[in-house]
């Protein structure tokens, strides 16, 4: 098990460099000049000169990838361009409005897709399975941003219950930050729910075929019983494997819904950053979400190791 | 093929393919209104009034004729990319579960680095470094789909490569180039087609939300993300307006994904041999 898991950090910390020169190279190398699009088709050489010189782009492009991996392993993560504030402190602020939307979206997402995947997995045979499993895939085809417009229509424009977009500060009004959360967390979590119900079903249905669940049942257990005392345990490890999928589903939809209800969080940031051609925070922001993505597979991969008795006893 | 039923899942799938398909093709030579004619004062129609199925836009243009311009360039975007996936996703499979060894392990270490960018990610990141447009985004979700095709053809082409069969075509002096072409492609391509599909909702709604967020299509080609967005300032005004496009998405990843699963049904040995075990 040890030997395994320094193999698995060993190939994490791999793919942490591979990601690294892939975003750098997509930001860099790839033909497309920078300060041209910055300054505009009317641009003089003398101005384009200057503004390399100011972007570093003057140097060699090993050479920045250097200085900026060195500096994002030290936590420095540059200055951005346009407003001149430290990177670093930008997406730290940012977090305190994405962190709590992507838990709250996480934490619907899992309340309500355990309890009907489940149901859907005992039930796979009738109607009530056949329905939730209808629904979710119904909700697996809706984009989030749609679901958040709708939900806009009916919450704050319809019934005027909730704001349709904006954001208060934590420190200013907390109960107004919190009430700017509900909606879009709702949208993002549904629409995940329903990809995990999927999930959850597959894996309930899949353990009930398992041999050790008929030994459980021919011992009197009930179904139920043999589940609980059996089979989630088992169940949860593909759906475990899943959560870090679902990781990156979220992270993915909180850009977009924050743009949707206009909330100032780290896809925002990115979205700005995209339009304001800001390359270092565009460079920073999505070597960021891409190191999370990778940590979170590792953690799961750990994980499910724990989870299976039976890998855990060939490791 | 056993029996007769069919997976519903399939005919349901094929159904909502098909409209979309219809939609986008009629599209092409005949729309109820040409979706770019304004007309301000016929703006806010409600469905049905003066002659506009689905209801006019802020600018008078006619709904219904936006939607089904919008499937051409939904169908356009989902084809280019999944070729583009399959393109270079499938020489690689193919070149890892040939070439073994370190070839094998970089391709799919790269692959897996890959598939930690979410299509919608790179995306943004191509927009930033070249001008958004259709394009572009179309080359982003296609690259960030070629990890899920290179995994599935070096999967399947290993096994099939352990067959007996491989082992006499090679005995023949069969090249590797050859043995891949002739024997593993057709033994993968049932598993092709399932993915194919599944890569196609993924392509369908990673461009709806570029195009959502403006680094898409550009206007004046109509897009269901865009028009979601052009919706949006109007929810109090005209909220069936940011309905319609939705709902065009949600059926068209719907078809897609019910397609994938009901061909998955069909074409998957396993789960057929499945079948009457669950009685």
């Amino acid at each position: 098990m040890a030997v395994q898991v320094v193999v698995r950090a060993a190939w994490l910390v791999v793919s942490l460099w591979l990601a690294s020169v892939l975003v750098f190279a997509v930001v860099n190398i790839l033909p497309g000049d920078v300060a041209a699009v910055i300054l505009g088709t009317n641009a003089t050489p003398q101005a384009l000169d200057t503004l390399r010189h100011q972007l570093g782009l003057d140097q060699p492009a090993w050479l920045r990838y250097v200085q900026w991996l060195a500096g994002m392993l030290h936590g420095d993560f540059g200055t951005s361009v346009l407003s001149h504030a430290d990177v670093g402190t930008l997406i730290l602020q940012k977090l305190s409005v994405s962190g709590p939307l992507a838990l709250a979206s996480a934490a619907i997402a899992i309340v309500v897709a355990l309890p009907l995947g489940v149901l859907a997995g005992t039930h796979y045979r009738n109607g009530l399975g056949a329905l939730i499993s209808g629904a979710s895939l119904l909700g697996i085809a809706i984009p989030a941003f749609w679901a958040g417009l709708l939900l806009v229509t009916v919450f704050a424009i319809g019934l005027r219950l909730l704001p349709a977009g904006g954001f208060s500060d934590w420190s200013v009004d907390p109960g107004a930050a919190l009430r700017s959360l509900v909606l879009p967390a709702v949208a993002l979590g549904l629409v995940q729910a329903a990809v995990l119900t999927r999930y959850v079903r597959s894996a309930i249905i899949d353990v009930q075929r398992e041999d050790f669940i008929r030994t459980a049942r021919a011992k009197g257990l009930s179904r139920w019983q043999a589940l609980r005392r059996h089979g989630f345990r088992f169940a949860a490890i593909p759906v475990v494997t899943i959560l870090g999928v679902q990781l990156t589903g979220l992270l993915v939809g909180a850009i977009v819904i924050e743009n949707v209800f206009v909330l100032p969080g780290l896809g925002r940031l990115l979205f700005q950053s995209v339009g304001n051609r800001d390359l270092l925070v565009v460079q920073d922001l999505v070597m960021l979400l891409t190191a999370v993505v990778l940590v979170v597979n590792f953690l799961v991969d750990l994980t499910y190791r724990l989870l299976d008795p039976r890998i855990r006893a060939t490791a | 093929m056993r029996g007769s039923r069919l997976p519903i899942s399939l005919i349901i799938g094929v159904v909502l393919v098909g409209l979309v398909v219809l939609a986008a093709l009629v599209s092409i030579v005949w729309t109820p209104a040409d979706p770019a004619h304004v007309d301000v004062a016929a703006r806010f129609r409600g469905p049905g009034s003066g002659g506009a199925l689905l209801g006019t836009d802020q600018l008078g243009r006619d709904e219904f004729s936006r939607v089904m311009a919008g499937a051409r360039n939904t169908l356009l975007v989902g084809i280019v990319t999944v070729l583009i996936a399959i393109g270079v996703g499938v020489p690689l499979g193919g070149l890892a579960a040939l070439r073994r060894g370190l070839v094998e392990d970089a391709t799919m270490r790269a692959a897996d680095v890959l598939l930690a960018f979410p299509a919608l990610l790179l995306a943004i990141m191509f927009a930033s470094v070249f001008n958004p447009s259709t394009l572009t985004a179309m080359a982003a979700i296609g690259i960030a789909l070629v990890p899920v095709f290179a995994r599935v053809v070096r999967g399947a082409g290993l096994q099939i490569m352990q067959q007996d069969f491989i082992t006499v075509t090679r005995t023949y002096g069969a090249g590797t180039v050859w043995t891949f072409v002739r024997h593993v492609l057709p033994n993968v391509s049932s598993v092709l087609i399932v993915q194919a599909t599944v890569a196609f909702a993924i392509a369908i709604l990673a461009e709806a939300a570029l195009s959502y967020l403006g680094l898409g299509t550009p206007p004046p080609t109509p897009s269901w993300g865009r028009m979601l967005s052009e919706s949006q300032t109007l929810l109090d005004q005209a909220p069936l307006l940011a309905f319609w496009p939705g709902a065009s998405i949600a059926l068209a990843v719907l078809g897609f994904n019910l397609l994938g699963d009901g061909l998955r049904d069909l074409l998957d040995p396993k789960l057929i041999e499945r079948v009457p075990a669950q009685g």
